[in-house]
């Protein structure tokens, strides 16, 4: 009886009693999970319009974060840096492209999802021989001071960082929408993602289409990396935490844009609420480390394709 | 010429959509032992829908198929070969990382009873089992012609060899109902004389009756017993290849009708 | 001039059917086999048969597993770690409380616990494939881990949570546990990696290892000539656990001699992954080249400046480690999908050849 109180009563007779630290726990969660999605976001753009899972999206954060704040290291202005690290990444989706996927056209999805994995050891190994190993903090100017608010119930905690974090995520999204429906690049984009051949025989050029996609998540990458080393440093630690995306995809769909956002938001909303209201009491906490996979794996039995996935057909 | 047989498997009003798309509407027909029965009709005419519907992979909304007398609505791909009815895909589905004989063997699978401990350790029914069937595959590779490419991994192999070793696969589960979805697409005159011959010789030396999709008119006109055409998912006739050819049904469905 | 398949004609199909076909590869099998049983153990250094011989001989159990899996069966898994991971702690529990039992039983018992566990998370695999599947073994990976680390039942209440491993002995000799020589050790993994190698070619090349690759190949049709999906699936989860499990357990209790967390982590999962993409997907004697290759070749780089008398720092060293570990996974998924077994096989046909080009 005791236990049962305890997971399905307790937690959330503590949610009503302090309103205010289940609504700092939330906002802490929702922060993470923007992270999240800025992650997986670049993922859903390389798999919708190329089909693959691109595992080394984490570390092209990581990699993107270390040149920004390599370069502003050695004295280069933000806005620079920033306009360099974009240069390099769009170099790096060249490279990706003709090093590795042309020569892998036509392979299993399994096949390049490993070449991804190499990749991603590739360009960890890389960047930190470059720029060390050590962890950095970026400086760019984005506010961090904590922020009290006062609610109805009592006062809640923000740190403004997340909050700057919560509006560029928001912006980001919308540019990108903007571009894939806007756009002629972007509408070759999403031609490209609904049928290969067919885009190819109306004259879109394959090749350079992934290698746009692979800038732009590049980019994508960059931003999330500028974003999250503000909150923790630059450091090796930012590519196992990109992992997560991968659940917050299952979760999302691997085609849905809003699904990359929404996923990371419920990914990073479910695993605070569970880690404080039941991993620390119940489990001695750290369940942070498993809980989006767990919900990710229960997920797949139910709705394999995601919340806003599409439904697989399978022909023969 | 069509030859006196029991009724091996019988389809009755079948209907099948996607969403709102109307693949099949209630179609019926009879496949009787022995024979070869074509299906034909142009491009998204239901065919291929239909052979899915038969071993199962898609399962109608509506009507029944009866096979050796059980009557069964819904059943799964597996089920269906374990009755003992196999196929050939329009486009080759091979396995394509595995040797020739492996791919054959496969088509034996369901026959094979070793436990794994015995495939484990290799030992009792485990070897001998390995030992008996690759005889029985044997039988079927050499039937084919195909033994110069036994230990050759079927992704190497040219198609029209690809779609050999695909009869082959299904051969080898000497299956009572064999079909066959579009056996000559791609092929070339003297690859189509070769695949025609192994057909036929299929069904009058192992007796396997057998139902096969085809667009060569000519081919199809040869070998078969007996034909359904089937246009915008309804059936159109049926009959012997003759009675087919002189439907005005059938030539307006391929050459085309002006409405006015 | 000698190895020669011409000539050698087979007269029966159990022949054409034996492991090993070409009489000179039995001699070389055999003997290769005689040699490590025999030979080693009282020829070898105690640093090579300790730091390099047992390390490698047991990852390449782990290869095998994993190999079963992604090679055979073509279902990735990200967990590696975990499952030898619970091999480990299991064997270790099994071995601490029910003493009577040898320990050659306890180590295949902990495989049958690590199996059960591959089952639970390659359920998943009935709904989806490939690369998703990954995900639920991320989620092995992580969850395992924590629940090992958290739940002081598993290493018996030790404080510091880290215990050591057991001293057990076979035929009067230790050998697991810092007492037991690292010859006994040594024979005693050789053991296992004997059995396991023989079960997995034997495997192989029957229905079910058959019935794995239809479904790597194409699952649809593998359904269609009727294989089941799930049963045949959740048997590669279960068999490439097992074998994940025994070489957890053997690392433990035969290596390092402690049971810890820190051995089984991510990185090891990625270890196993990449020697089973270099020594060959698909392949028994890939899965042996690969965890050699992989093994030494970290080695090879810190010690490689010293020959010539550069001295590199370690960190360097690292990046170096991760940039061509990346190089190669990429090169060989290009170049050679088959890995080192390819390259091998393709050696030993010009030789059959030689010294005619064709």
């Amino acid at each position: 009886m005791e236990t049962l109180y305890l997971i399905f009563i307790d937690p959330f007779v503590q949610m009503v009693v302090e309103p205010a630290f289940l609504a700092e726990v939330l906002i802490g969660g929702l922060m993470s999970g923007v992270m999240y999605s800025l992650v997986a976001l670049g993922f859903v753009l390389i798999f919708k319009a190329s089909g693959i899972f691109n595992f080394a999206q984490g570390i092209f954060v990581l990699f993107a974060a270390l040149n920004f704040v390599g370069l502003m290291d050695l004295g280069v202005h933000p806005i620079l840096a920033f306009v360099i690290t974009i240069g390099i990444m769009t170099a790096l989706a060249f490279a990706v492209d003709r090093l590795v996927l042309r020569p892998l056209v036509n392979q299993d999805p399994i096949i390049l999802f490993m070449a991804t994995i190499g990749i991603a050891f590739f360009l960890e190994g890389f960047g930190e021989s470059i720029w060390g190993g050590d962890v950095r903090p970026v400086r760019v100017g984005i506010p961090d001071a904590a922020l009290f608010w006062e609610a109805g119930f009592g006062e809640i905690l923000v740190q403004s960082s997340d909050l700057f974090a919560g509006v560029i995520a928001a912006f980001l999204v919308t540019v990108l929408a903007l571009f894939f429906h806007f756009t002629p690049v972007g509408r070759a984009l999403r031609a490209v993602a609904d049928d290969h051949q067919a885009a190819l025989s109306v004259g879109i050029p394959l090749n350079n289409i992934w290698v746009i996609v692979w800038a732009v998540a590049g980019f994508v990458a960059l931003v999330a990396g500028i974003m999250w080393g503000a909150k923790l440093g630059v450091q090796f630690a930012l590519s196992t935490i990109a992992l997560k995306a991968l659940p917050v995809l299952i979760l999302g769909g691997f085609t849905s844009i809003p699904g990359a956002i929404i996923g990371g938001l419920i990914v990073g909303a479910g695993e605070k609420l569970f880690e404080n209201y039941w991993g620390v009491p119940l489990l001695e906490g750290a369940t942070e480390e498993w809980f989006a996979y767990i919900v990710a794996m229960i997920f797949l039995f139910f709705r394999p394709q995601g919340l806003f996935g599409e439904k697989i057909i399978e022909r023969v | 010429m069509s030859r006196p047989g029991d009724i091996l498997l019988s389809v009755k009003d079948i209907s099948l959509r996607f969403g709102g798309v109307r693949a099949l509407t209630d179609v019926s027909f009879d496949i009787r032992e022995g024979e070869i029965f074509a299906i034909i009709g142009p491009n998204g005419a239901g065919k291929s829908s239909m052979l899915n519907c038969i071993n199962g992979f898609y399962h109608p909304q509506e009507g029944t198929i009866t096979f050796k007398g059980t009557q069964r609505r819904q059943m799964r791909p597996h089920e269906a070969a374990a009755q003992g009815i196999s196929r050939t895909f329009q486009n080759i589905a091979l396995f394509k990382g595995m040797t020739t004989l492996e791919n054959v063997m496969t088509g034996r699978m369901l026959k094979m009873r070793a436990s794994l401990a015995e495939q484990a350790f290799y030992i009792g029914r485990g070897r001998q089992e390995e030992i008996a069937h690759r005889e029985k595959v044997e039988e079927v590779i050499d039937f084919l012609e195909i033994q110069a490419i036994r230990k050759t991994p079927v992704g190497r192999l040219p198609y029209g060899l690809q779609k050999r070793v695909e009869l082959a696969r299904a051969l080898a589960a000497e299956p009572e109902l064999l079909l066959l979805d579009e056996p000559m697409a791609g092929m070339n005159v003297e690859e189509k004389e070769d695949m025609c011959r192994f057909v036929l010789s299929t069904n009058h030396e192992l007796g396997t009756t057998i139902a096969l999709i085809e667009h060569d008119m000519g081919v199809v006109m040869d070998l078969s017993d007996r034909v359904v055409v089937l246009d915008y998912g309804k059936k159109l006739a049926e009959g012997t290849p003759d009675e087919v050819r002189g439907n005005q049904d059938v030539i307006d469905a391929y050459l085309g009708v002006s409405h006015d | 001039m000698l190895y020669r398949e011409a000539g050698q004609f087979k007269t029966s199909y159990s022949a054409d059917q034996a492991m090993l076909t070409i009489p000179l590869d039995r001699v070389f099998v055999v003997g290769l086999t005689i040699f490590a049983i025999v030979g080693i153990p009282l020829l070898a250094s105690e640093y090579l048969i300790a730091s390099i011989l047992i390390p490698v001989l047991i990852l390449s159990i782990a290869a095998l597993g994993l190999n079963i899996l992604t090679g055979y069966c073509g279902q990735l898994s990200l967990g590696t770690g975990a499952f030898m991971a619970a091999g480990a702690y299991l064997a270790y529990k099994i071995a601490t409380n029910i003493t009577w039992m040898p320990i050659w039983i306890v180590i295949p018992l902990a495989g049958l616990c690590a199996a059960a566990i591959g089952i639970a998370f390659g359920l998943p695999s009935l709904r989806i494939k490939g690369f998703y599947l990954a995900v639920a073994t991320l989620a092995a990976q992580f969850f395992l881990l924590w629940l090992f680390v958290k739940v002081p039942w598993f290493v018996n209440y030790s404080i510091s949570g880290v215990p050591t491993a057991p001293p057990r002995s076979v035929l009067g000799f230790d050998v697991t546990g810092a007492t037991a020589t690292n010859e006994a050790k040594y024979l005693f993994v050789l053991a296992f990696v004997i059995a396991l190698a023989w079960i997995a070619r034997n495997m192989a090349r029957s229905r079910i290892g058959r019935s794995w690759m239809a479904i790597r190949d194409m699952d649809i049709a593998a359904e269609l000539i009727g294989i089941r999906p799930l049963p045949t699936k959740l048997s590669a989860f279960a068999i490439s656990s097992f074998y994940c499990g025994v070489a957890g357990a053997l690392w433990a209790m035969c290596y390092i001699n402690t049971v810890e967390p820190t051995a089984f982590d991510i990185n090891r999962s990625f270890q196993v992954l990449f020697m089973v993409i270099v020594g060959g997907l698909g392949s028994v004697l890939g899965s042996f080249l690969g965890a050699a290759f992989i093994f030494l070749l970290p080695i090879f780089l810190n010690s490689a400046p010293g020959w010539f008398g550069y001295t590199v720092a370690g960190d360097t060293i690292t990046h170096i480690e991760f940039m061509l570990f990346g190089a190669l996974i990429i090169f060989f998924l290009i170049v050679e999908p088959h890995g080192l077994a390819r390259l091998w096989q393709i050696a030993k046909e010009k030789l059959r050849l030689w010294p005619f080009p064709y």
